[in-house]
C-alpha cells in the first residue's frame, strides 16, 4: 500500500539514518560505539542539563498553572463562549509558538524596544526564554489536562458532600488522587514538549546554542567539522532516547487514568 | 511549539458531555470569583504579548505615532509574500497528502485488514517521539542527495510535513471513524450492491467529513507554524523567511504585522474547527 | 454503636424475611417533614410548595416523570441544593439551612456511585475515614455492611471489575455504613438490567426493613415504587398529586394523572347520575361521591375487563371484536374494537388462549369505583 512506503521513506528512513549514523564509526568502516562517547563529554552533557533544566521548570510552573486554568474552564458551561474562546486560543498557542511568539514577547519586554517593560533579563537563560515557553506550556497543559477534569463526575463531589466530606477533604482523598496521575502524565507531555522545541529558543537567540536542538542545528550546518561528523546524529539519538522514554511514562499513566475518567 | 500531544485538540472538538447541575449557591458563588479572577490574570497573561505584537506592528517612524506601514509592506517586502504564498501551497499540498493517501487507507484498513491497526497506531504515533529536529537530521542527508543532482522547490517539504501532521491527523481521523459504525454502514452498503471504492468515497467519507476537516484544519496550523524542518534543509517558508528577517533587520515591523496576522489566521480556524465541532456533537 | 443484635429494635412492627440478624440500627428511624419546599431555575419552576412527611422508618416513593420535581426533592432534602422556600425538619430538628456534609444522611445516586480509585472497602469504610474513626473499627464496620448486602467476599475488588448491580449495592452499604437518620435513593436502579432490578429492589426493601431507616426513594418506574414502597407520592410539575398506600394509588386514584400514569387505564365516554356512572350500559360506582351530574370520560382499568368469546353474533354497546393480543407471560392484554372506540382488557393467560384476531367478544366490566374527569372524551378512531 502506497501509505507504508511513504511513510517508511520518509519517516522510518531518516530516523534509521539517525540511529545508524550515531553508531556508526565517521570513518565508515563498520561499526564504532565510540561515538556513543560523546553523548558522556562535557559539552555535550552541559547541553543537556540545560535542557532538562528548562523543559523541567517550565514543564512544571506549566502544568501547575495550565491545570487552575483549565479546572476554570471544565467548571463552566460546556457550550459557552468562555470555554470555546480558551479553547481555540489554546490551540493555536500551543501550537504557533515558535518565531511568531519570540517576537511577540520582543515586542512586549524586550530589552530595548519593549512596550511594557524592557526587561533586561530577556536575554538571560532560563529565564527569558523560560517565561516564553511557559506561554504556550499553559495552553497546551490546558488542552491535555480538561479531558482528565471534564472526566471527573460530578456524582463523587456529591457523595463525597454527603458522606461528611468538606471541600479540602474531597480534594485530599478523591480528586487529588484521581486526576494525580494525568496530571502527572501531562507535565511529562509538557516536559517532552519543551525538550524538543527548538524554534523558539532559535528565533529567540540565534548567536548561542543553549539546549540540545540548537546544537543538532550548529552541528548540521556548520561546514567545518569541529565536532566529530555524526555528532548530529549522537546527539539526536539522546534525544530521542528522552523522549521515548517520557513518552513511555505518559502513556502508561494515560492508561490509569482512561480507566477511571472516561 | 507543540511537537507532541495531538490528542489536546480532541479537546477542541468533542463537545463536552459534563452534566450541569446547579450546586448550593455560597459554592457557586465562590466558584465564579475563583473562575473570574483566574481568567481575567490569565487572559491579561495571553493577550498583553499579542497586543504589545499589534501595537508595535501599528508604530511610525517616530515612536509613538501610528502607521500601517507595516502590513502595506506584507507584500512588498522582499520575499515575504513569494514565502507566504508557499506556505500556503504547502498547505495544501500537506493536506492534500493526508487526504488521498491517509484516509483512505485508514478506512481501509478499518474497514478490512483490522488486524493491522495496531501497528498502524503505533507508525502514526512515531513522529511524536521523534522530534523535527531529529528528523531533519535524518532527512537532511536524503533531501542532499536528491539535490545534488535536481533542485528541489521548497515545496518539496510536503513530504516531511505530512510525517509531521501525522499524529494530529490520526487523532482526528479515528476519532471520526469511532463516532460511526462503518462496519454496519458498509455491509448495508455492500449487501446492496456497493462495490469498495463506493463503499468508502460515497458512504464512510461523507459521514466523517467533520473529522476529516478536523484532520485539514490541523494539518494546516501546523504547516503555518513550521520552522524547524524548513530553516535547517534551507528553505524557506513563512517562519523562516520571518526569521531571517529579524536577523537583519531586528524590529521590522513586518515582522509584527505578519506575525499577528497569521496567528489571527490559525485563531479563526481553529474556532471554525470548534463550532463545527460542536455541532456534530449534538447526535 | 452497631450491635449484632435482633431485628427489631425500634423499628417497629417489621417483618421482614430476613435470614440473620446482622447490625440494627440503634439509633431510631426519624420523622422527615418537608414542608412548602419551593425551587425555581430561571423561569422553570420546579417545586412548587411541596409538603411531604415521611414517618420514622417508613419508605416513601417518589414517582413520576422526568421533570416532575422528584429529583429535585431529594436533592433539596439531601442538602446539595437550597431551597428557595420552605423548611426542611428531620427529627424534630430545622436543617433547612444546613449544608450537605453536615447533614446526617446516606445517598446511594443513579449511576458512578462509587470511587474509582478505591477498592470496595475503602468505598464503603470511606464514610467513616471522614469522621477519623481508627483503620480496624473501619474495616470492621465496613466489613459487616458488606455482608449486610451481600458482597463480603468483593472487598478487595475495584469498582470496574464488579457488576452495575453489585457496585449499586456497594454504594448502599456506603451510605448505610455512617449509621445515617435518613436514607436516600436517587433513581437507584435505572441504569440496571432488568432483571437485577427485581431482585435488587427486594434487596433494598430487605435491608430498609430490617435496619429501619426513614427512607426516600426516588423513581419513574411505577413497578418498583408500589412493589417496595410504604406510601407511595405521585408527582407532576412540582406538586404531589396523590400520597399514599400503594393500593390506594393503584385502585384509588385521586386525578387523571395518577389513573393514567400508574398502570394502564381506559378512557371510555360515560354518564354520570347520582353515585354512579353509566359506561357503555353499565352501571359503576363512583370514587369520587361528589361528582356532579354529566358527561364525563370514565376511566377503567384493563383488569376490570372480562372477555366471553360471542358467538351468538350480537351487537350491543358491549359486543366487539379483538383487533390484537398480547402475550405477556402470565397476563395477556387483548385490545377490542367496539366499532366506536377500542377498549383494553387484561386477562390470564389461560383465559385468553380461546381467543384470537378477529374472533367476536363480549365484555363485562367489573364494578370497581372509577375515576372520572371532567371533560368527556373525544370518541377515538
Amino acid at each position: 500500500m502506497p501509505f507504508f512506503a511513504y511513510v517508511g521513506l520518509f519517516l522510518l528512513l531518516p530516523t534509521g539514518i539517525v540511529l545508524w549514523g550515531a553508531i556508526r564509526d565517521p570513518a565508515g568502516h563498520g561499526f564504532k560505539l565510540s561515538s556513543l562517547k560523546l553523548l558522556g563529554g562535557s559539552t555535550v552533557r552541559g547541553f543537556f542539563i540545560s535542557s532538562v533544566e528548562l523543559a523541567a521548570i517550565t514543564s512544571i510552573v506549566g502544568a501547575l498553572l495550565g491545570a487552575v486554568l483549565a479546572y476554570a474552564v471544565a467548571s463552566g458551561n460546556p457550550q459557552g463562549t468562555i470555554r470555546r474562546v480558551y479553547l481555540s486560543g489554546s490551540g493555536v498557542l500551543a501550537q504557533f509558538g515558535g518565531v511568531t511568539l519570540a517576537f511577540a514577547f520582543l515586542a512586549a519586554i524586550g530589552p530595548t524596544s519593549g512596550y511594557l517593560m524592557h526587561a533586561g533579563w530577556f536575554y538571560d537563560f532560563p529565564q527569558g526564554i523560560g517565561l516564553i515557553y511557559i506561554y504556550f506550556q499553559i495552553p497546551l497543559m490546558v488542552l491535555v489536562f480538561l479531558p482528565a477534569i471534564d472526566g471527573m463526575k460530578i456524582q463523587w463531589r456529591e457523595a463525597t458532600e454527603n458522606l461528611g466530606g468538606s471541600t479540602l477533604q474531597f480534594w485530599r482523598y478523591v480528586g487529588g488522587p484521581l486526576l494525580a496521575p494525568a496530571f502527572l502524565g501531562c507535565t511529562l507531555l509538557l516536559f517532552a514538549n519543551a525538550l524538543s522545541a527548538y524554534a523558539t529558543i532559535q528565533a529567540w537567540d540565534n548567536q548561542i546554542a543553549y539546549v540540545v536542538p540548537q546544537q543538532i542545528s550548529t552541528a548540521i550546518t556548520s561546514e567545518v567539522g569541529l565536532a566529530s561528523p555524526n555528532e548530529a546524529q549522537v546527539l539526536a539519538l539522546g534525544m530521542v532516547v528522552m523522549v521515548a522514554i517520557i513518552m513511555t511514562g505518559y502513556a502508561l499513566l494515560q492508561r490509569r487514568t482512561a480507566r477511571w475518567l472516561r | 511549539m507543540a511537537a507532541v500531544a495531538p490528542q489536546a485538540f480532541e479537546a477542541l472538538t468533542q463537545p463536552a458531555t459534563v452534566p450541569r447541575r446547579s450546586m448550593r449557591a455560597g459554592r457557586r458563588r465562590r466558584l465564579n470569583i475563583f473562575r473570574y479572577l483566574v481568567f481575567t490574570l490569565f487572559g491579561l497573561f495571553f493577550l498583553l504579548p499579542l497586543a504589545a505584537m499589534v501595537r508595535f506592528s501599528l508604530e511610525g517612524t517616530k515612536a509613538g505615532s501610528w502607521s500601517v506601514a507595516a502590513w502595506t509592506q506584507i507584500v512588498s517586502y522582499p520575499n515575504l509574500l513569494g514565502a507566504i504564498e508557499i506556505t500556503l501551497e504547502l498547505a495544501v499540498l500537506t493536506c492534500a497528502v493526508i487526504g488521498v493517501l491517509v484516509v483512505p487507507t485508514l478506512i481501509w484498513i478499518r474497514l478490512r485488514v483490522r488486524w493491522i491497526s495496531r501497528a498502524v497506531e503505533f507508525l502514526c504515533l512515531l513522529p511524536l517521539t521523534i522530534p523535527a529536529i531529529v528528523l531533519v537530521v535524518g532527512l537532511a542527508p536524503i533531501y542532499n542527495r536528491i539535490r545534488a543532482h535536481i533542485s528541489l522547490s521548497a515545496l518539496q517539504l510536503f513530504w516531511a510535513y505530512a510525517i509531521l501532521a501525522l499524529p494530529y491527523a490520526y487523532r482526528a481521523l479515528i476519532a471520526g471513524l469511532d463516532a460511526i459504525d462503518t462496519k454496519t454502514l458498509s455491509e448495508a452498503a455492500r449487501s446492496l450492491g456497493a462495490g469498495w471504492f463506493t463503499v468508502i468515497w460515497r458512504v464512510v467519507v461523507p459521514n466523517m467529513w467533520p473529522a476529516i476537516l478536523n484532520a485539514m484544519i490541523l494539518t494546516s496550523a501546523l504547516v503555518l507554524g513550521e520552522f524547524t524542518v524548513a530553516l535547517l534543509l534551507l528553505y524557506t517558508n513563512l517562519q523562516t523567511s520571518l526569521y531571517y528577517i529579524s536577523r537583519e533587520t531586528a524590529n521590522a515591523g513586518v515582522l509584527f504585522s505578519t506575525s499577528a496576522a497569521a496567528l489571527l489566521f490559525a485563531f479563526v480556524l481553529l474556532m471554525i474547527l470548534s463550532l463545527a465541532g460542536r455541532r456534530r456533537g449534538h447526535r | 454503636m452497631l450491635a449484632a443484635a435482633a431485628v427489631t429494635d425500634e423499628g417497629g412492627d417489621v417483618t421482614s424475611p430476613v435470614t440473620e440478624a446482622h447490625s440494627a440500627q440503634s439509633r431510631a428511624g426519624v420523622e422527615v417533614r418537608l414542608q412548602g419546599l419551593r425551587r425555581q431555575y430561571g423561569q422553570v419552576v420546579a417545586l412548587d410548595g411541596l409538603d411531604l412527611t415521611i414517618g420514622p422508618g417508613e419508605l416513601v416513593a417518589l414517582l413520576g416523570p422526568s421533570g416532575c420535581g422528584k429529583t429535585t426533592t431529594l436533592r433539596l432534602l439531601a442538602g446539595l441544593e437550597d431551597a428557595d422556600n420552605g423548611t426542611i425538619t428531620v427529627g424534630g430538628k430545622d436543617i433547612t439551612h444546613q449544608s450537605a456534609s453536615k447533614r446526617d444522611m446516606g445517598m446511594v445516586f443513579q449511576a458512578y456511585s462509587l470511587f474509582p480509585h478505591m477498592t470496595v472497602r475503602e468505598n464503603v469504610a470511606f464514610g467513616l475515614r471522614l469522621r477519623r474513626i481508627s483503620r480496624a473499627e473501619r474495616d470492621r464496620r465496613a466489613l459487616e455492611m458488606l455482608e449486610l448486602v451481600g458482597l463480603s467476599t468483593q472487598a478487595g475488588r475495584y469498582a470496574h471489575q464488579i457488576s452495575g448491580g453489585q457496585q449499586q449495592r456497594v454504594a448502599l452499604a456506603r451510605a448505610l455504613a455512617i449509621q445515617p437518620q435518613v436514607l436516600l435513593l436517587d433513581e437507584p436502579l435505572s441504569a440496571l438490567d432488568a432483571k437485577v432490578r427485581a431482585q435488587l429492589r427486594d434487596q433494598i426493601r430487605r435491608i430498609q426493613l430490617e435496619v429501619g431507616i426513614t427512607t426516600l426513594f426516588v423513581t419513574h418506574d411505577q413497578e418498583e415504587a408500589l412493589a417496595i414502597a410504604d406510601r407511595v407520592g405521585v408527582m407532576q410539575d412540582g406538586r404531589i398529586e396523590q400520597l399514599g398506600p400503594p393500593t390506594a394509588i393503584y385502585s384509588r386514584p385521586a386525578t387523571a394523572f395518577v389513573a393514567e400514569f400508574v398502570g394502564l387505564t381506559n378512557r371510555l365516554v360515560g354518564t354520570v347520575s347520582g353515585s354512579s356512572v353509566t359506561v357503555r350500559g353499565r352501571d359503576l360506582p363512583l370514587v369520587d361521591l361528589s361528582t356532579p351530574p354529566g358527561p364525563v370520560t370514565a376511566l377503567v382499568r384493563p383488569e376490570a375487563v372480562t372477555l366471553a368469546s360471542d358467538s351468538s353474533g350480537g351487537s350491543g354497546p358491549l359486543t366487539g371484536t379483538v383487533i390484537a393480543i398480547t402475550f405477556l407471560g402470565a397476563t395477556s392484554r387483548v385490545t377490542v374494537d367496539l366499532g366506536d372506540t377500542t377498549i383494553l382488557a387484561q386477562l390470564a393467560t389461560s383465559d385468553a388462549t380461546a381467543l384470537s384476531a378477529g374472533s367476536r367478544v363480549t365484555l363485562t366490566i367489573r364494578p370497581d369505583p372509577v375515576l372520572v374527569s371532567g371533560a368527556p372524551a373525544v370518541t377515538e378512531e
